[in-house]
């Protein structure tokens, strides 16, 4: 064996480098990439529970789809709605002397102060006048949910395009591009939200998230522009032109693929920003309107009864800070995931596994 | 430049001009008037005129800004837009200026100690705890922090005892940050983690015993306590500990806080105000700065600074212990009530003339008011900062200068903050200057939260009164800060890193 003259310690190194070297051996970029991600804890942990909230969320209290009057839609599976009211559930449910409408969930066992697990007939409680609170937070999120996507898809595609075309021809095309990129973010987010908002809200929650959609890209152009300056200035780009390749080809064959950490990452950004952004907007009542929900709005509509009935605040800050929060840790997994420079960083357990092979081979 | 805040301004009053219709109020009125209360809109708001043209009437207002004939035009309750700005500008500023500066300082300082600490403990927390502050809406935090901050510290100050529980509990997180803090070998950690925790078990007892929070005071030895520390902190960071002519100079400046303790009192008398405050920061500086030219012959400069940064930072416990003296008479005057920390509004409306004029006790009130929204404004900024610091510090630390300075024998310390921290500071400048800027965004969730009266007050209302001009006023001053942000960080980013020139 060649290394068995060398000190232990310089093979210990080596064989580190062998393990961070297995990583990569033998395998395409995209499977590199997976198993990155697979391997950023907080990250995948935060993907399952994103995963599990939305389905959870919309299997809840159904959805509803198409215009108001011929609406198509899939029931839930609880049995209340936003619209049911249930007084005497609430009252049945008091607590702490005569406050209505206490969640009737029970997670801590009877033999530690509770009733036993249960989850009752309300397990968020019910609002003042005895609507169910689950139903409405299910559909508050459901709501914010939507946002934060239409959002995001729109601002990525707009952001992608714009960021694409400027990077890619230059000239006169970047600087009246970009003019117009600056245009939009002098702007702050919340301004041009709040007067659309305010204008639009009432039509509902997908036209609301249509239109902020549209202002929301600008970051994302700035970020994708960049990545397609540098891009384009690469061997291969020189070679697919040489070859022969169209402007169409290379954008999308050639850079795009390259770029698509950028556009990635940013993308959770904007996710995590875009649910911030609506249910402040809804907070302060420049969004989603009575007598439709959303997280924000449930948040401002009983701040006041904090005191008396805290669980109307609790549930849907805790929803709103759990998506924002997996939304984020998955963005920091993905450029960890997408980041060439990332370098792994060699634990105690790696350390002991390379001491070990070392030892084997000397 | 200028045609950026043209085009957006030509943007945003379109948008706003479409979108809003004045004339909806009217819609269900019964008003016998009404035909004349419409026309009479139509003809004040020029909404007979299409919005691209209504524009450049707009913009002549601006532009003669030139000349110096500035119109911002009339809000729709007929006062110049201009006015209305100049009031609440200044409380926005007082809102944010506050939070934004402790945001950058913590954030700063923990993101460059997560990054030289990477990978430990220490750093997963902070990274799991920023990510949680990134999350966080700020309306939220807001509400709960009026419940927690606001009213159960109220409720507890009737008999402000702290629960032995608490006092252990507070005091092992206070060590597990500090320990994780000074890093270093298992037996280092718990060796600090014991020592601050014991101290902060021995302070909260003894500020739960003597009920300190009804009268609060740092006296002589807190203040010398903290100028110590600073003295310690400053030393480390500009010389080193080592140095002993940087010793002299920062724990001679300490001593000298603590000996000007007293006379310094006489300066902040009874009928005080602004200018005392500034004598008081004149008169320590200055002292600190004597003290760094007397204890060296060469290389003054290095000293003097020691001097002047202990004596700068170590003045802040010396004003706010005096503001503390005032504390009990706040606290139990008629507008107070021993509920100290207001959950809403700028200023407590109920104080009594004199009050109002003696400049500790208003200021004692801006101060509490100021507590809830600053709390939660730093709250929110601080998480971006410690990413951003600690994601600097550690591109800078794989440089291969800082292989070199290692190499060269330099020590770690000289390393850090000579060779690292400097170099991550400049794109910092950046995110700085443009932080300001976005500012008055940001406060406008904050403003409605807490019911200040600043720029988000003023925006909320014009776009609930369809107020275009209202409206414009509040979007151009945001949007010239922003363009104006971005110039200036160009500029400084020139000179600060001269690797950067401004091309042309």
């Amino acid at each position: 064996m060649s290394n068995s003259n060398k000190t232990p310690a310089s093979a210990v190194e080596k064989n580190e480098n062998e393990i961070a070297n297995r990583e990569t051996e033998g395998r395409s970029q995209r499977q590199i990439i997976i198993n990155r991600f697979v391997k950023h804890k907080a990250a995948m942990g935060s993907l399952f529970s994103l995963i599990f909230i939305i389905i959870f969320v919309f299997t809840a209290t159904g959805m509803n789809f198409g215009p108001k009057g011929s609406q198509f839609s899939i029931p839930g599976w609880w049995p209340y709605s936003i619209t049911d009211i249930d007084p005497e559930g609430a009252i049945a449910s008091s607590c702490n002397g005569g406050v209505t409408g206490c969640p009737t969930l029970d997670l801590l066992p009877s033999f530690m102060d509770g009733d036993g697990v249960q989850i009752g007939n309300h397990p968020f409680g019910t609002d003042i006048i005895g609507t169910d609170y689950f139903a409405l937070v299910m559909r508050g999120a459901q709501q914010s949910i939507m946002v934060m996507f239409i959002v995001g898809f729109l601002g990525v595609s707009i952001g992608t395009t714009i960021g694409a075309i400027a990077g890619y021809f230059g000239g006169i095309v970047d600087a009246v591009l970009m003019r117009l990129t600056d245009m939009f973010l002098v702007t702050p987010t919340i301004i041009i939200g709040a007067l659309i908002g305010f204008r639009f809200g009432n039509l509902g929650v997908v036209p609301l998230a249509l239109l902020l959609g549209f202002f929301a890209w600008m970051g994302l152009a700035r970020f994708v522009r960049t990545e397609f300056l540098t891009l384009r200035e690469r061997e291969f780009v020189d070679a697919a032109r040489v070859a022969g390749a169209s402007d169409r080809r290379i954008i999308f064959k050639h850079i795009l693929p390259n770029a698509i950490g950028v556009i990635i990452v940013a993308g959770t950004l904007l996710l995590s920003g875009a649910i911030l952004a609506e249910t402040a907007l809804s907070f302060l009542g420049f969004g989603v309107r009575p007598p439709d929900v959303s997280l924000g709005l449930l948040i401002s509509e009983y701040q006041d009864s904090f005191s008396i009935s805290p669980w109307l605040f609790w549930w849907p800050g805790a929803l709103i800070v759990s998506i924002a929060l997996c939304v984020n840790f998955i963005g920091d997994g993905l450029r960890d995931a997408f980041d060439p420079r990332q370098r792994r960083h060699v634990t105690a357990k790696d350390r002991k596994s390379a001491a070990e092979l070392s030892g084997k081979q000397s | 430049m200028l045609v950026i805040v043209f085009g957006a301004s030509f943007l945003a009053y379109n948008l706003q001009a479409y979108s809003s219709d004045p004339l909806s109020a009217f819609g269900e009125s019964t008003a016998i008037n009404k035909d004349y209360l419409i026309a009479k809109t139509i003809r004040d708001l020029q909404l007979d005129v299409p919005p691209p043209i209504r524009y450049f009437s707009w913009l002549r207002g601006i532009v003669a800004g030139l000349w110096g004939d500035f119109d911002m035009g009339l809000s729709r309750s007929n006062i110049p837009v201009s006015e209305i700005l100049a009031m609440a500008i200044p409380v926005t500023i007082k809102l944010v200026i506050t939070a934004t500066f402790l945001a950058i300082v913590f954030g700063i300082s923990v993101g460059m100690i997560t990054a030289i600490r990477q990978y430990s403990r220490f750093d997963y927390t902070m990274t799991f705890f920023s990510f949680l502050l990134f999350s966080l809406p700020i309306f939220w935090v807001a509400v709960l922090l009026k419940e927690f901050m606001a009213i159960q510290f109220n409720d507890f100050l009737a008999d402000p005892r702290i629960p032995p529980v608490v006092v252990m509990l507070a005091s092992l997180v206070f060590g597990f940050v500090l320990a994780g803090f000074a890093g270093g070998t298992r037996v280092q950690f718990f060796s600090v983690l014991a020592g601050a925790a014991l101290f902060a078990g021995l302070v909260l007892t003894y500020v739960s015993a003597t009920q300190w929070f009804l009268e609060p005071s740092l006296g002589i030895f807190g203040v010398s306590f903290l100028a110590l520390c600073n003295a310690v902190i400053v030393i480390q960071l500009i010389t080193g500990l080592d140095s002993k002519k940087g010793r002299n100079a920062g724990i001679g400046t300490a001593i000298a806080i603590a000996v000007l303790y007293y006379p310094l009192q006489l300066v902040m008398s009874a009928d005080a105000s602004v200018l005392n405050v500034i004598a008081v920061f004149s008169i320590t500086i200055t002292v600190g700065i004597l003290i760094g030219i007397a204890v060296s012959k060469i290389d003054r400069r290095v000293y003097m600074r020691i001097g002047l940064f202990t004596a700068l930072i170590s003045t802040f416990p010396i004003i706010i212990d005096r503001f503390m003296a005032e504390f009990s008479d706040y606290l139990n005057s008629d507008a107070v009530n021993g509920r100290p920390v207001p959950t809403l509004g700028q200023a407590n409306d109920l104080l009594t003339p004199e009050q109002l004029d003696n400049f500790w006790i208003s200021g004692l009130d801006t101060a509490l008011h100021l507590v809830l929204p600053t709390i939660a404004l730093t709250l929110i900024s601080f998480a971006g900062y410690v990413r951003f610091s600690r994601g600097s510090l550690l591109e800078v630390l794989n440089m291969d200068y800082i292989r070199t300075a290692r190499a060269k024998g330099l020590n770690e310390r000289t390393v850090i903050v000579r060779h690292g921290m400097r170099n991550a500071m400049l794109p910092l400048t950046t995110i700085l200057v443009n932080d300001f800027a976005g500012l008055i965004g940001g406060a406008i969730i904050t403003e409605g939260v807490f019911a200040w009266k600043g720029m988000g007050q003023v925006f909320n209302d014009a776009i609930r009164n369809y107020d275009l001009n209202l409206f414009m006023g509040v979007f151009i001053i945001s949007a010239s800060l922003t363009v104006l942000a971005n110039f200036v960080a160009d500029l400084l980013y020139g000179v600060v890193d001269p690797r950067i020139r401004i091309r042309k």
